[in-house]
């Protein structure tokens, strides 16, 4: 291995500075999250304490985030689930040029440079003239659809351009049905990137806010619940909230991660027996 | 057989198409009607009046806003786009093994799946007036009173901009160098080209979708954006986001209509202009 240039180090130092940049912040508040009873928003920190946790569990201090919790929880898996599904049929329609393809791809890119607060705008617009109630699950749901999609598709079109086609030659020239081909072929051999798009689907779902603010109705999601304690809560229990999301948040990431990585082990181990027969 | 593809191809497409028809296009339809609608302070009448459109660009308010949007634009694009490359380049050409490399490129992207509100909050123990900056600057005897700049200002709107942001560059320009061609580089080397020659000759060049990809994104978001800027700027700045929000909030429906299609058709116009340089399909 030849020697690293000089150019190596100071961008192993720039890239250092970035992920400080990047998870400093974090830390801070995670560290400013135990502060003492009578701590505040900022350092120094006066002694050490679950105070600030406590306080999340007891519903005067917080409002309902628990509530709220659970509402972004279920819309994260409803949108997480919806995302996957509609992706992979978006993803294998595109394989083949069908008639209005070209609109339906620029459709997609539009939803996802959209500024997020029309969406929200035009959905609950649309919901108010029907005379209809915006709800976190109806137009909440529908509208983090948009978000969410567009990442779906780009990684499915990615996912397909990089496909080789042989595998399904080989699947029907062994008799395999269209239907077999995609359940027994395709499916398998795209999984990993399928956990993929499920951890887009919920984690933007999770974490979305200006799409829902218009049209997820009186219940609050956990970041509209968020943001609202922003403007009234000057103690560090938000900063115990923040934690304890990122961390939820690191969690679902985490086991997102580990997944694809089994997957892959299990591919490596199981997946080929070429030179194995005969 | 022509008949049966476009079948199949439209059955698995249509449940994407009815989801982008009632929750975009129809949006969509809704806000261009109603911008024309007038409003009271309780309702809205359905009516076809310009009236919104003349009182937007009659408003030397409108302008100034839509150019503070552009500058915070201007701004996290150049920023996002010189520490993003950097980035790139450094875990695409520096970094040898390929575990490594998809390591720190995770360590890169899992904050993007973490709340953008709460790491906006988490600036505030940093820049606020008794925050780790200020009082390390004290410490250092570089200043003598804390700043009162770092928070609540356009600093820290544009600074929280980079740090959600700089990742949408990242990872395209990322993809982009990944299929660069070594066997160029190792040519430019051959030719005698220097490090640095073969950064602006070779991969500069090859990494251009990749760069155009990461400035469709970050500028749509921050154009679009109305929550980093009431929330950094401590509600003192504002940009069109701001001003859509502000109308909603007064129940203006027809005045943040108008308002959003205006947006709208700035966002798409800079969107077309960009489209014209990269085939967003061939890249993936």
């Amino acid at each position: 291995m030849d020697r690293r240039p000089r150019s190596f180090y100071l961008l192993t130092a720039f890239f250092g500075l970035f992920i400080l940049f990047l998870y400093g912040p974090t830390l801070t508040i995670g560290i400013l999250s135990f502060q003492g009873p009578e701590g505040g928003l900022t350092f120094p920190m006066r002694g050490a304490s679950l105070h600030w946790f406590r306080d999340l569990f007891q519903e005067q201090a917080v409002g309902d985030i628990w509530g709220a919790f659970r509402r972004s929880l279920a819309l994260g898996l409803m949108v997480m689930v919806t995302t996957v599904v509609v992706s992979v049929m978006g993803g294998l329609a595109f394989r083949k040029r069908f008639a209005g393809s070209g609109v339906l791809f620029y459709l997609i890119i539009a939803s996802l440079v959209i500024p997020s607060i029309l969406i929200s705008l035009g959905v609950g617009l649309i919901f108010n003239q029907l005379g209809l109630r915006v709800h976190w699950a109806t137009s909440g749901f529908g509208s983090q659809l948009t978000w969410t999609l567009p990442f779906g598709l780009l990684i499915m079109f990615a996912v397909f351009n990089r496909f080789d086609k042989s595998y399904e030659e080989a699947a029907r020239d062994q008799g395999a049905s269209a239907g077999q081909t995609i359940t027994h072929v395709v499916l398998p051999i795209i999984a990993p990137s399928l956990i993929g798009v499920g951890l887009f689907g919920f984690t933007l779902s999770y974490d979305e806010f200006a799409r829902t603010l218009l049209t997820s109705g009186s219940y609050n999601t956990l970041p509209l619940e968020i943001f609202g304690m922003t403007t009234n809560v000057t103690t560090p229990v938000i900063y115990a909230l923040g934690t304890m999301t990122t961390l939820f948040s690191l969690l679902i990431i985490g086991a997102f991660i580990v997944t694809v990585w089994a997957l892959g082990r299990r591919r490596a181990r199981l997946g080929s027996d070429a030179g194995k027969g005969v | 057989m022509l008949k049966n593809r476009h079948f199949l191809g439209w059955l698995q497409a249509a449940p994407l198409s009815l989801v982008l028809l009632v929750f975009l296009i129809l949006p969509i339809i809704t806000i261009v009607i109603v911008s024309f609608w007038q409003a009271t302070e309780f309702s809205i009448i359905p009516a076809f009046s310009m009236e919104n459109y003349q009182f937007l660009f009659g408003s030397p308010v409108t302008y100034k806003v839509f150019l503070a949007t552009f500058k915070y634009a201007a701004i996290t694009w150049a920023l996002t786009l010189a520490i993003g490359f950097t980035v790139a380049y450094y875990l695409a050409f520096h970094i040898r093994s390929q575990t490594v490399q998809i390591a720190l490129f995770l360590l890169c992207t899992i904050p993007f799946w973490t709340s953008n509100i709460i790491r906006m909050i988490s600036w505030i123990p940093f820049l606020g007036r008794n925050g780790i900056a200020n009082s390390t600057l004290i410490d250092m005897g570089l200043i003598d009173e804390p700043l009162e700049w770092l928070l609540y200002s356009d600093f820290s709107v544009i600074l929280a901009f980079v740090h959600l942001y700089t990742l949408f560059m990242v990872v395209p320009i990322f993809n982009t160098m990944m299929r660069i061609d070594r066997s160029l580089i190792e040519a430019a080397y051959d030719n005698g080209a220097s490090g640095f020659q073969t950064l602006v000759h070779v991969i500069v060049p090859l990494t251009k979708p990749g760069i155009m990809i990461g400035t469709i994104f970050v500028l749509t978001l921050v154009m679009g954006d109305f929550i980093t800027v009431r929330f950094m700027s401590g509600s003192q700045s504002a940009n069109v986001g701001r001003l859509i929000s502000n109308d909603i909030a007064l129940l203006q429906y027809p005045s943040a209509a108008a308002t959003a299609v205006v947006l709208l058709c700035t966002v798409l116009i800079v969107i077309g202009i960009l489209l014209r340089f990269v085939d967003i399909r061939k890249e993936l």
